[in-house]
């Protein structure tokens, strides 16, 4: 039988790294197909060639048997191919019908609609065509992003990363509407890092790894451990074990309330953080995490009692005094927040420095001292006269982190740490952390990895709608409850809050 | 009663040169681009339209030939700011400068030539009507065609596929990108009619508004349209309104001086500017509303290639 | 079919750094040469009376530095609020309120004033500058205006300010109605350095405040908080620093500094308020800023450049009849020169073959 898509040597440099290796993949009608590997691997990059968005330097594809050149998206769809990614090309000031009638040729809107409608019922993606694209969840921008692909009949469907953004409920609901499409005969392609739920969708599965296809197996039949193995290329490092008590309250929050917009939204968020503790916050990015993270840092004033640093009254304070007290923090946008693009690693080694504030000319030797400190203690491979940009995301991280750990913070904030950083260098972020954790400092970690927050974290919390859950210990919660909780149901097991009504 | 029919004519008839260079403005910026350049290539215009009806006495001639010479000079801008991806700001400042230049430079051998002053036409019939025919109906052509192009830019923006296209466009270029639809053409396009409608009213300028050419004539009513879009939120219908408005401040300065008020004419000349900066700073208060309105994209560049 | 399309490079070409202005002055002269055949005259020689003639004296090479005083001037500061991502177009009329508040102290003084009045002139024009410049960070800062346009309607505002200025309140009465004010005392004029040139004390002042500027964006914390928050203004917010501090440091500083040049040209070579003070100083210090590459060394060198332009322009209408209008046109297509080689510092052509269909 003809492969409904080939891959053949599929070769893309961009200017710091091989982001594809002579890759060659095929898929078969009606097929799931499950694209594994970790950030960075060149999944996404594979599938941006498929669908016309990048140029490989090298390399052939096939479609029905038929060698193809792709080079814009329109092309791609006019062969049946469709895509799903994972930032969504949505507007949001139009309509969900106009969103999906400017992915389509020119044709009446009623049309349109009624054949959204049809395909909407069939594969049960519930939509609403008139109402405007920024009135609506997460998970209903990705069910119009579905439909757009579906629209266009498509025969080969690429889905990139769908379920980051998705509670477990929600994720089983597309896994439903995928197998509807492959007992239709679509060729389906899936991309994830996610082992168990490559596990339960797919009947192939291609692994990368650093650019390049290292296997090819049948996920039903390998366990965790295989997958992780070769996705990793060998034994992750393990985490050390934990045994040291909590100490005092390092970090309060109480009663903290925000109205801003749409995804800035708090809601009498109460929690606390002890010296030597780690606590976790788990929710899908959108819920409030950005505004928390912005409060407790000090890029957001609020009441003044409702952040307190050791007993401290802190939420008038800005930064730069937060970080005098004590308090660091590592944003979840690197390259624009937490270092400047255009200035060197030495500088941006002095962008939160204390110095800052008390003198009125710059050290610069102390600027490349630290920047050096830093390279080496962290094992940023770079040197410090480099522009920052040109770090490859795990050592940008590493600089990051390093510098703040450095700092010897006792209140230390992560905000996805770990997203999208080689697999090393998230080892070594992670056994830093719990290093800071024995020498006492209090840390909070914000994830959308649940594997992550299960790894690291005393204590766990989520964060839906704006509002924190009450905490857990990893071990007194499973995946399917987190999940129900992630969607806003958790139980008022404490007399200050109340119970949650809140729909994904 | 005259004298207010008088009024509204003249400021009519000051407004069009802003409004026709706003619509262009509208339409260039709906696709997220920044075009800073408006005067530059007003003034480049208003010379060119002005030789070209000198020299063949056709007044027809002269608008096409303004339209042209603002054409080309967006198309300029278009080549670096979207082709080469330069700084749309410094590219459009560029032009205002290099545009001041040029002007100068063609119009030196024009000084002192003017054009006869033609009376104008005006709607048949409708301009005997009392009042409202001197008030309304007793314009040169391109005004009453400044207002079908107003309601045509509406009806394009909000009624046709295309207009939702350029909206998209300026929403998110990378997400109408990912659709397939040819963002960099579409911007070429929202330029090049950008530049048109500021040729159109360069050369309104030179040859009926005062119907000669002297360096800089077009005074600041570039910057003044810019400033105009950003008050319309976008929008031609509130642009008619504010592009009359200032139309009337500008023409306020000689009503006064007519009527023997005791300011000195440099003071009256200052007002158009500080009324824009009035106007700027009231509308700019509230940025998040600003941010709702406007087009995401607008200044972003955007390269299909990231 | 081979075509080509912009790849972003890793981090900026340092090769281009600074080949992409050079690229750009030589283009431009090949622009000017060309554009000097159509106006009928010999490239070669049009090229010489332009860019040769006027270095071929110490005369030639004072009135240069006379003409490059207010670019360096203006051209600093702007590089100053450029860097901090704070538009200011308006450097023009800076330039005239900071020349009608030095040249209202000039006028103030008679015969018997000390030598070092001009002094006081200088310092008054730096203050009407910045006072200028501070209408434009009022707006912005609690009005959240955008900088770019106030600030260019305070050029109209300013030009009209000053011709009332020299028509009414400070006419000169013995000057047969001509809009110019009395020519200042000799107390209040610029000294001059060289006898018999008009190069003046004002050269060595654009140099300091060159070497200032420098020494403020490269070793000091406000520098390097300027530069932050025009590179990465989240990242500012991040680090603590203010925004609102930098948009007003860098306004003062560049109202302050083209407020000093005008300050210096009505003081120095003009000698007298004029309804025109400036032929446009601060709009080219615009460009100078860019060619620069908003760096203090680099708008020095570019100065120098831009200042030959207008020389060069005069000559060629003095000895050629060509329109001294020339000097504009050049000057615009630099920076559109300079715009364009510029993407090649931050991206580079990639050929691909387009594969089989």
């Amino acid at each position: 039988m003809t492969p409904r898509l080939a891959l053949c040597d599929i070769t893309k440099r961009y200017a710091s790294t091989l982001a594809n290796d002579s890759v060659s993949l095929a898929v078969m009608p009606g097929e799931i197909l499950a694209l594994l590997g970790e950030n960075g691997a060149g999944k996404s990059t594979l599938m941006t060639v498929v669908f016309g968005i990048t140029r490989p330097d090298s390399g052939t594809i096939a479609v029905d048997g038929v060698t193809v050149d792709i080079d814009s998206p329109r092309r791609a769809r006019s062969l049946g191919i469709a895509m799903v990614f994972q930032q969504f090309a949505l507007f949001d000031s139009l309509s969900v019908l106009q969103n999906i009638a400017l992915g389509l040729p020119a044709a009446p809107l009623a049309a349109i609609e009624s054949r959204v409608l049809e395909l909407a019922a069939r594969y049960g993606l519930e939509i609403v065509p008139q109402r405007r694209v920024h009135d609506l969840s997460i998970g209903e921008r990705q069910r119009i992003e579905v439909l757009r692909a579906l629209m266009s009949s498509p025969r080969v469907l690429i889905l990139d990363e769908p379920t980051s953004v998705l509670t477990p409920q929600a994720t089983e609901r597309l896994f439903e509407t995928l197998r509807e499409l492959s007992a239709d005969g679509v060729s389906v392609i899936f991309i994830s890092h996610k082992l168990h739920e490559v596990r339960r969708l797919a009947t192939r599965c291609v692994v990368m790894r650093a650019g390049k296809v290292v296997g090819e197996v049948d996920p039903r039949s390998e366990s965790d451990a295989s997958l992780a193995r070769m996705m990793l290329g060998a034994e992750p490092l393990p985490i050390a074990a934990h045994e040291s008590p909590a100490g005092g309250v390092a970090l309060a929050v109480d009663g903290l309330s925000f109205v801003g917009s749409d995804q800035w939204n708090l809601d009498r968020v109460s929690f606390e953080v002890r010296a030597g503790e780690i606590v976790g916050i788990a929710g899908i990015s959108g819920n409030g995490q950005q505004a928390l993270m912005a409060a407790l840092a000090g890029e957001l004033l609020v009441e003044a009692d409702a952040v307190r640093l050791f007993g401290q009254a802190v939420g008038r304070l800005n930064t730069a005094q937060r970080r005098a007290l004590g308090l660091r923090y590592v944003p979840e946008q690197r390259l624009g927040h937490a270092v400047v693009a255009g200035m060197t690693l030495s500088d941006n080694a002095l962008l939160t420095d204390l110095s800052l504030q008390s003198s009125h000319v710059l050290n610069v030797d102390k600027a490349s001292e630290r920047a050096a400190q830093i390279v080496q203690r962290f094992g940023v491979r770079a040197a410090t006269s480099a522009k920052i940009e040109t770090l490859s995301g795990g050592n940008l991280q590493k600089f990051i982190a390093g510098r703040e750990m450095l700092a010897v913070p006792r209140v230390l904030l992560l905000d996805q740490p770990t997203w999208g950083v080689d697999a090393g260098s998230t080892s070594a972020i992670r056994n830093e952390l719990i290093a800071l954790r024995a020498a006492g400092c209090a840390i909070v970690v914000v994830s959308e990895e649940l594997d992550e927050l299960y790894q690291l974290a005393d204590r766990v919390v989520v964060m839906a709608g704006g509002r924190l859950s009450p905490s857990r210990a990893p071990q007194q919660i499973d995946t399917a409850e987190l999940g129900r909780w992630m969607a806003g149901f958790w139980p008022a097991d404490d007399p200050r809050r109340a119970s949650a009504e809140h729909a994904a | 009663m005259d004298e207010l029919a008088s009024l509204i004519a003249i400021t009519m008839n000051a407004g069009t040169p802003l409004l026709l260079a706003a619509l262009g403005v509208v339409i260039n910026e709906r696709s997220g681009v920044v075009n800073l350049g408006t005067e530059g290539m007003m003034l480049v215009a208003a010379v060119v339209g002005f030789a070209t009806t000198l020299f063949t006495g056709q007044y027809w001639l002269g608008f096409a030939a303004g339209a042209a010479a603002g054409t080309v000079m967006a198309l300029l801008f278009a080549l670096l700011a979207i082709g080469l991806l330069t700084n749309q700001f410094a590219t459009g400042l560029a032009l205002a400068l290099f545009g001041a230049g040029l002007s100068a430079f063609i119009g030196l051998a024009l000084q002192g030539d003017t054009l006869p002053v033609r009376g104008v036409d005006g709607v048949p019939l409708l301009r005997d009507v009392p009042f409202v025919g001197p008030a309304l109906f007793a314009q040169h052509w391109l005004v009453y065609f400044s207002l079908a192009l107003a309601a045509g830019v509406a009806w394009f923006l909000f009624r046709t596929r295309a207009g939702l296209i350029l909206r998209a466009v300026g929403e998110s270029p990378e997400s109408a990108h990912a659709l397939g639809h040819p963002v960099r053409r579409i911007r070429c396009a929202a330029v090049a009619f950008g530049g048109a409608c500021a040729g159109l009213a360069g050369a309104y300028m030179s040859t009926v508004y005062t119907p000669l050419w002297s360096e800089g004539m077009v005074a600041g009513r570039g910057w003044i349209a810019l400033a105009l879009v950003t008050f319309a939120t976008w929008r031609p219908g509130r642009l008619l309104l504010g592009a009359y408005l200032f139309g009337g401040v500008t023409m306020l300065q000689f009503s006064l001086q007519g009527q023997g008020v005791d300011v000195p004419a440099q003071w009256l000349a200052m007002t158009p500017y500080l009324a824009t900066i009035v106007v700027l700073a009231l509308i700019s208060r509230n940025p998040r509303w600003i941010r709702l309105n406007m087009p995401a994209s607008l200044g972003k560049p955007f390269s299909p290639n990231t | 079919m081979t075509s080509w399309h912009l790849a972003p490079r890793a981090s900026p070409s340092r090769a281009w750094i600074w080949l992409s202005p050079v690229t750009a002055l030589v283009l431009t002269l090949i622009a000017g040469a060309i554009l000097f055949s159509v106006m009928g005259t010999s490239p070669l020689q049009g090229l010489s009376v332009f860019i040769v003639a006027p270095l071929t004296s110490f005369r030639g090479w004072s009135e240069l530095a006379l003409k490059a005083t207010p670019l360096i001037l203006c051209g600093v500061g702007l590089a100053v609020c450029f860097r901090a991502n704070v538009w200011n177009i308006g450097a023009e009329g800076q330039l005239i309120a900071g020349a009608i508040v030095g040249g209202g102290i000039a006028l103030s003084a008679d015969a018997d004033s000390p030598r070092a009045w001009f002094v006081w002139v200088l310092l008054a024009s730096m203050a009407g500058g910045a006072l200028w410049a501070s209408i434009t960070a009022w707006l912005r800062d609690r009005f959240n205006a955008n900088e770019i346009l106030v600030s260019l309607m305070l050029v109209y505002v300013a030009q009209q300010l000053i011709s009332w200025v020299v028509q009414g309140p400070w006419r000169d009465p013995n000057g047969y109605g001509f809009p110019q004010s009395e020519l200042f005392v000799a107390a209040a004029r610029v000294p001059v350095i060289v006898d018999g040139l008009r190069l003046n004390a004002g050269s060595i002042v654009a140099l300091l405040a060159a070497v200032t500027v420098w020494w403020m964006l490269a070793r000091t914390v406000i520098g390097f908080q300027l530069k932050v928050v025009g590179l990465a203004p989240m990242a500012a917010r991040y680090a603590g620093f203010s925004s609102r501090r930098s948009l007003w440091i860098a306004l003062l500083v560049s109202g302050g500094l083209a407020g000093l040049a005008g300050g210096l040209e009505v003081a120095g070579p003009i000698g007298q308020l004029t309804s025109t003070v400036s032929p446009g100083y601060g709009f080219a210090a615009i460009i100078v800023a860019f060619v620069g590459r908003l760096h203090p060394v680099g708008v020095v060198l570019a100065s120098l450049v831009m200042a030959l332009f207008y020389i060069g322009g005069e000559l060629a209408q003095s000895r050629l009849g060509l329109p001294s209008a020339l000097t504009g046109v050049y000057q615009g297509l630099l920076l559109f020169f300079l715009l364009a080689c510029d993407t090649f510092v931050r991206y580079r052509v990639q050929f691909h073959q387009a594969a089989t269909v």
